[in-house]
């Protein structure tokens, strides 16, 4: 059973993540992900929205048929944004207004969806909790390595205005590490995102064509 | 789904039409129950953006009553309605200030400017705008301080045909590279201002007589755009 929790979490982080592996939900991800803070507050609506639909979709499995799961699942997924969007608006406020242009696009991320469908509907409650979280873990690591990238050549900051998101103790991630920096502004730009992630895939491909070549030395060490 | 014998009646076009049917009405109780659960918040941090945005072009020392309180709703030459948001001191206006519309480079620039009741400009504040990052959102305060530079000047000063940006022979910076983006924000200041001149005994009439006034039927009292 572990085990079982195991290759999901190696599935949503790695091996099957949503940017690097399965390249869904670009377009918030691109949008958003100018500073690290961005990406961070993204990822953590996108999971929230990614742990409940699952939630939800796994306990209405047994009453949705395969006709009508299609409008059922987004259904559920727009409601579980619509309250997102209302709840951030009411209590991160500051957060909201940096963000809140992208919130309703959680709707049109496709991953969601994709696992609604691939997993959510096939297994237990609590194993496509775990996916959800997972997957939406992965999908937040993808936002926070983009756009920390993305914040130190653009901007030469880090984690900027973490404060809106974690409270007043994050201050201390706000680093500036190239002071006067004049800013990149490809790099701020969408076809910087574009750039930035087309590198980070080519890296991580490098990285598993490495690891998988190591592994296949240690089976045959002829 | 998950079993591989499905009842007869889910075939049924009556089950699939009231699944649908019961799950759009979950939805929309949902819905309903979360807007009630954040509406007064989130109407309470709109209002509190607001007054933020108002108080940067208007010092809070110059008024001493709620400036979201019952704000004057008039409609300009050009048939948009304006809200303009006045504070008082000693039973008199003593600041004014309201929401002006320039057409930039990428769709509208909204800002915010404040004049005293002599029409001289305490300050103006972009709201927001879609003006290309690094060459005209130079107007944004934190990126230069160019918008700073219209505080204290009044339809006189300069003379209206300086009110202009220098490439078209006027007073005002014109960034390199993007012209269109500053002649917009001082020609929708200039108007602004040409308004207040229009409008100047209304406007600085206090509320006793302004309840007389025919107000224009918009009700909303926070975040109206003109």
């Amino acid at each position: 059973m572990s085990q079982r929790y195991a290759s999901i979490a190696r599935d949503g982080l790695w091996d099957n993540n949503i940017v690097f592996a399965q390249a869904l939900g670009l377009c918030p991800l691109l949008a958003v992900t100018g500073t690290a803070s961005n990406g961070l507050g993204m990822g953590l609506a996108t999971s929230v929205v990614m742990i409940a639909s699952g939630l939800l979709i796994a306990i209405l499995r047994g009453i949705i048929t395969p006709q009508v799961r299609i409008p059922v699942f987004i259904l559920i997924i727009a409601v579980l944004v619509t309250m997102v969007d209302m709840f951030m608006n009411a209590w991160v406020h500051d957060l909201h207004k940096v963000l809140g242009l992208f919130i309703p696009l959680i709707v049109t991320n496709c991953a969601i969806l994709g696992r609604a469908e691939s997993f959510a509907s096939r297994n237990e409650v609590l194993p496509s909790a775990f996916d959800g979280l997972m997957m939406g873990l992965g999908f937040t690591l993808a936002l926070v390595v983009l756009g920390a990238t993305r914040e130190v050549l653009g901007s030469g900051t880090l984690f900027a205005n973490a404060s809106l998101l974690l409270g007043d103790w994050a201050a201390v991630l706000e680093l500036t590490l190239i002071a006067d920096y004049k800013g990149f502004l490809l790099i701020i730009l969408p076809p910087g995102g574009f750039l930035v992630l087309g590198f980070i895939l080519a890296g991580k491909r490098l990285l598993d064509r490495r690891l998988a070549a190591q592994q296949q030395a240690q089976l045959n060490p002829a | 789904m998950s079993t591989p014998t499905e009842p007869s009646y889910r075939q049924r076009i009556a089950y699939q039409s009231m699944l649908l049917g019961g799950f759009a009405t979950f939805a929309a109780v949902f819905l309903v129950s979360g807007n009630l659960a954040t509406r007064d918040a989130i109407a309470e941090r709109q209002k509190e953006d607001m007054l933020a945005s108002l108080n940067q072009v208007v010092p809070a020392t110059l008024y001493r009553n709620d400036l979201l309180d019952n704000p004057l709703r008039m409609l300009h030459s050009n048939g948009q309605t304006l809200t303009i948001y006045r504070g008082f001191d000693q039973s008199q206006v003593s600041a004014l200030a309201w929401e002006v519309v320039g057409n930039g480079y990428a769709g509208e620039i909204r800002l915010i400017m404040g004049v005293d009741p002599d029409g001289k400009i305490l300050g103006v504040r972009v709201i927001a705008h879609a003006e290309t990052p690094g060459l005209g959102d130079k107007i944004e305060p934190q990126k230069d301080d160019w918008i700073l530079g219209f505080n204290g000047l009044w339809l006189g000063n300069p003379p209206t045909q300086r009110w202009k940006v220098n490439k078209d022979g006027g007073q005002f910076d014109a960034f390199s590279g993007a012209t269109i983006t500053p002649r917009a924000v001082v020609a929708a200041i200039h108007d602004g201002l040409e308004f207040f001149k229009a409008n100047r005994s209304h406007l600085l009439a206090m509320p006793q007589d302004a309840v007389s006034e025919p107000v224009p039927s918009n009700t909303s009292t926070v975040g109206v755009k003109p």
